[in-house]
């Protein structure tokens, strides 16, 4: 960018936005200010009241206190009517939600005009929209073909549909919520080359994340908000991973690290497995996992992940392959028998697959051990025993509850996520498949995933994590192998790729032959 | 604008009031067509209460009418807390009093000691294999077992009709589609002299009780609560689903012939094809009024006898129609339904503009 943002008008003010939710402070007293043509990253953890923040701006909540200003067409700031989405939009803010708002039987083109066609002469008005949005598609560089049903488009299509949609309303203003958490890494290059262009031709952007590296490469300025209130707002070039890191937090971060370490004997071994129907299914899948060694599987969700952890988890049996625990083959499709084989099971879905939910945090904890000696005598429950074992896994896992017999659906995200290792990991499993552990959790939460896993893995145990953030994996891998429709790729050592070639294997170049 | 806003803890004055609330409703509501009628409401309902509660008599007749509504309520209760739907409560009724005829009317002959465990035992099974099928269709082919289990119904109660026709029909019976009568070794025993309420009584609240330990205290009880409440969760943790599901399906069976058993061995003696007013339908609404507590199934049963007993002693003494009854229990089902929204939500009135301030 030539011209400093610093000198642009201001289009769009927030001042002094507190927002309660009950007893939680989800805002409190924020002010933001956006320059035209610069974007702004809105950084935060789970919980930070990021998502609050542009939902009050956009007019879906209304502010207790604080107002939104726009610039006019003479670019005065004025203030907004507040709790109007129709507002937000006459004033020229759009927004980009993390789920789409696309009716999905419906052509590119129609979600596009959706709403600002009128009902009499429609054709004249749909000729002069493809006009309009063939200029806008030119301009901005976000190519869609109008006449495909949304639905089958890939999600990266969707989004730019989302974001013509907004240029399509003049949008001066635009807010994208957490734009990156489906897509590729180069999806999301192709999205920030996009949102820098689109800049450079004046519009403001804001841009919700909690992903560092992000950030740090495509925003020109960042505002840091911890627990409703904004700690910091400073120039990207000012800022380095670590002290983001730690506005973000609250305190210094200490990044987990495997220590370097040996890998033992051959634990568990996919020979030629195929399983699964659909989309979703693998083909062919072979890898061998090691004692002490985390094995790292990297990809795009939707590409047969769901699958593999499925198959792992007893859940699914496989059409064709063979599964060997120790060089002893596994048959049973059956989550018992993999449970008392000493395989783990972190599942990606934790509210569906991890707990019942109308049940209490003590029952969660030891449903899967539930006919074993130790909670029961023939066949009646020992509550006891029960109650012990919620007491002392609530204290080692600090698992937030009023106690053991608090129903588990009331505990957050985080929490439930201790009850599944608490459950899991105690048990002091030799294999542990741990599908998307941190997605949703905040760092905090994450580092205590982190913590644990490594500790099994330091303990001797295999670990598989299916995961979809390269931060993650490189973190925590040994080896890392890529899955894409099915396939997954040779896992190889993590020191030897890097997030580019990883990437670009997630959407379906084969790079091994050229990194080799 | 009405909101509605889940509450996060529900308190037990909440859970047990919102049934009697909800009875209580029900009551008022069929004040309406008693009014209709020309008929003093409140007169009707004091002949009601009479009826049920006035005297020994009175009393022990509540009791033999709840009987078979507690076992037929215990079993879609047990049922419902796995989300097996069993509708087949009437049919496994009449299977379980098919057998225990079966078993009691000659073809055996043996001390009551040994007799009556025998009849017991042959209702119950034949109850539950009932729900042998259903279930398996649903587990393995995803049958719906609401459809399953109704239908039969209608099979079940032609085949009895087709027995007491032929093979079982009684040849003393002068003619009538009735069984031979059940031997008085077989007889559960009276609990007072010249009334009718029987030791099914005490069968049925030893069943309330031991269904009640068996969800709360066993392990098989524990799976049954997981797999009604989240099943790729139960799945997930190792618990065998559908064996939880068979496991579930024979034991609510197994309740509702006991019914068929009590009637037939405690009170007729004899089987014919209308040994039930639909008590296995009933049993649903008193499954559901006790908010599918087992032990609550016993207070839902007695408030739904009282109002059949209590419907038909009020319709001899002022003619109002004793289809009241199961007027005020069909409203009391749906006010029972409706009340399970206001416990576990909180209703609120805003104007638009506040919606959109607390949105």
């Amino acid at each position: 960018m030539t011209t400093g943002p610093g000198e642009q008008p201001v289009v769009l003010a927030l001042s002094g936005i507190t927002k309660r939710f009950g007893a939680l402070m989800a805002n409190e007293g924020v002010d933001l200010e956006l320059r035209r043509g610069e974007i702004v990253a809105l950084l935060g953890e789970n919980g930070a009241g990021k998502t609050t923040l542009m939902n009050i701006l956009f007019g879906h909540y209304v502010a207790d206190e604080g107002t939104v200003s726009v610039a006019g067409a003479d670019g005065r700031l004025q203030p907004m009517e507040p709790g109007s989405p129709g507002a937000a939009l006459r004033s020229g803010i759009g927004m980009v939600h993390q789920h789409f708002t696309l009716a999905e039987n419906l052509t590119a083109f129609e979600n596009i005009v959706l709403g600002t066609v009128p009902l009499i002469r429609p054709g004249l008005a749909g000729r002069n929209a493809r006009a309009r949005l063939a200029e806008l598609m030119r301009r901005s560089g976000l190519e869609v073909d109008l006449d495909i049903r949304v639905s089958r488009l890939s999600v990266g299509e969707q989004q730019r549909v989302e974001i013509l949609k907004a240029l399509y309303r003049d949008a001066r203003v635009l807010v994208l919520d957490e734009p990156t958490a489906v897509l590729t890494p180069q999806e999301s290059d192709t999205l920030f080359a996009t949102l820098k262009s689109l800049a450079a031709q004046g519009i403001a952007i804001v841009f919700i994340s909690h992903k560092l590296a992000e950030v740090l490469a495509a925003s020109d300025r960042v505002a840091v908000l911890r627990l409703g209130r904004k700690v910091a707002d400073l120039p990207t070039a000012e800022c380095d991973r670590q002290k983001l890191a730690e506005l973000m937090v609250g305190h210094a971060v200490t990044p987990s690290r495997r220590e370097p370490k040996a890998p033992g004997a051959a634990l568990l071994t996919l020979d030629g497995v195929t399983a699964g129907e659909g989309r979703d299914s693998i083909r062919d899948v072979g890898f061998t996992l090691h004692e002490g060694e985390i094995l790292g599987i990297a990809g795009v969700s939707g590409n047969g992940q769901a699958t593999l952890a499925r198959l792992l988890s007893g859940l699914l049996p496989a059409e064709r392959g063979n599964l060997f625990l120790r060089d002893k083959p596994v048959h049973a499709h059956d989550a018992g028998d993999m449970i008392r084989s000493g395989i783990a099971r972190i599942p990606e879905d934790r509210h569906r697959d991890g707990v019942v939910g109308a049940m209490t945090v003590a029952e969660n904890l030891v449903i899967e051990e539930i006919r074993g000696r130790r909670y029961q005598r023939f066949g009646f429950l020992d509550f006891a025993a029960i109650a012990a074992r919620a007491r002392e896994a609530i204290a080692a896992y600090d698992i937030r509850c009023p106690g053991g017999g608090a129903v588990a659906r009331l505990l957050s995200g985080g929490n439930i996520q201790k009850i599944v290792l608490a459950r899991t990991l105690d048990a002091g499993p030799v294999v542990v498949l741990a599908a998307q552990p941190s997605r949703g959790l905040d760092i905090g939460a994450t580092g205590d995933v982190h913590r644990r896993l490594l500790a099994a893995r330091a303990r001797g145990a295999g670990v598989i994590l299916i995961s979809e953030d390269l931060d993650e994996l490189f973190a925590l891998s040994d080896r890392i192998a890529v899955i894409h429709r099915g396939h997954l790729s040779a896992p190889r050592p993590s020191e030897e790729l890097d997030r580019a070639s990883v990437g670009l294997m997630m959407a379906g170049h084969h790079t091994e032959s050229e990194a080799a | 604008m009405i909101r509605f806003e889940p509450r996060e803890n529900v308190s037990p004055a909440r859970r047990i009031g919102a049934p009697v609330a909800a009875a209580l409703v029900a009551l008022l509501l069929a004040s309406l067509p008693i009014a209709a009628a020309g008929a003093p409401v409140l007169e009707a309902y004091l002949l009601m209460a009479r009826g049920a509660f006035g005297s020994v008599f009175a009393f022990s007749e509540l009791l033999a009418r709840a009987t078979p509504l507690i076992l037929t309520g215990l079993a879609a209760a047990v049922a419902f807390r796995a989300r097996l739907w069993n509708i087949g409560g009437e049919g496994q009724l009449y299977a379980g009093a098919l057998a225990a005829v079966a078993v009691g009317t000659g073809a055996i002959s043996a001390p009551p000691a040994l007799l009556i465990p025998l009849v017991v035992l042959a209702g119950a099974f034949a109850g539950g294999m009932m729900m042998l099928l259903p279930t398996l269709l649903k587990v393995r082919l995803g049958a719906d077992e609401v459809v399953t289990t109704l239908l039969l119904n209608f099979v079940v109660i032609l085949a009895v009709q087709m027995m007491l026709e032929g093979p079982m029909k009684d040849p003393m019976g002068m003619g009538w589609p009735q069984s031979e009568p059940m031997l008085d070794e077989a007889m559960l025993p009276k609990l007072l002299e010249r009334m009718r309420v029987h030791s099914g009584l005490i069968l049925a609240l030893v069943m309330a009780i031991a269904v009640h330990v068996f969800l709360k205290r066993t392990v098989w009880g524990f799976e049954i609560r997981a797999v009604g409440e989240n099943p790729e969760a139960a799945r997930h943790a190792g618990i065998p689903v559908t064996a939880t599901f068979v496991r579930v399906g024979l034991l609510s069976g197994a309740l509702a012939g006991l019914a068929g058993v009590s009637e037939v061995a405690g009170l007729k003696g004899y089987l014919t094809a209308d040994l039930s007013p639909g008590f296995g339908y009933t049993g649903i609404v008193v499954a559901m009024l006790a908010g599918l507590s087992p032990l609550g199934v016993v207070f839902a049963a007695l408030f739904i006898a009282g109002i059949f007993v209590g419907a038909d002693s009020m319709s001899r003494a002022i003619g109002v129609s004793n289809y009241l009854a199961d007027l005020v229990v069909a409203t009391s089902l749906i006010c029972v339904l409706v009340s399970g929204l206001f416990v576990r939500f909180r209703i609120r009135l805003v104007t638009p503009k506040a919606r959109k301030a607390d949105a």
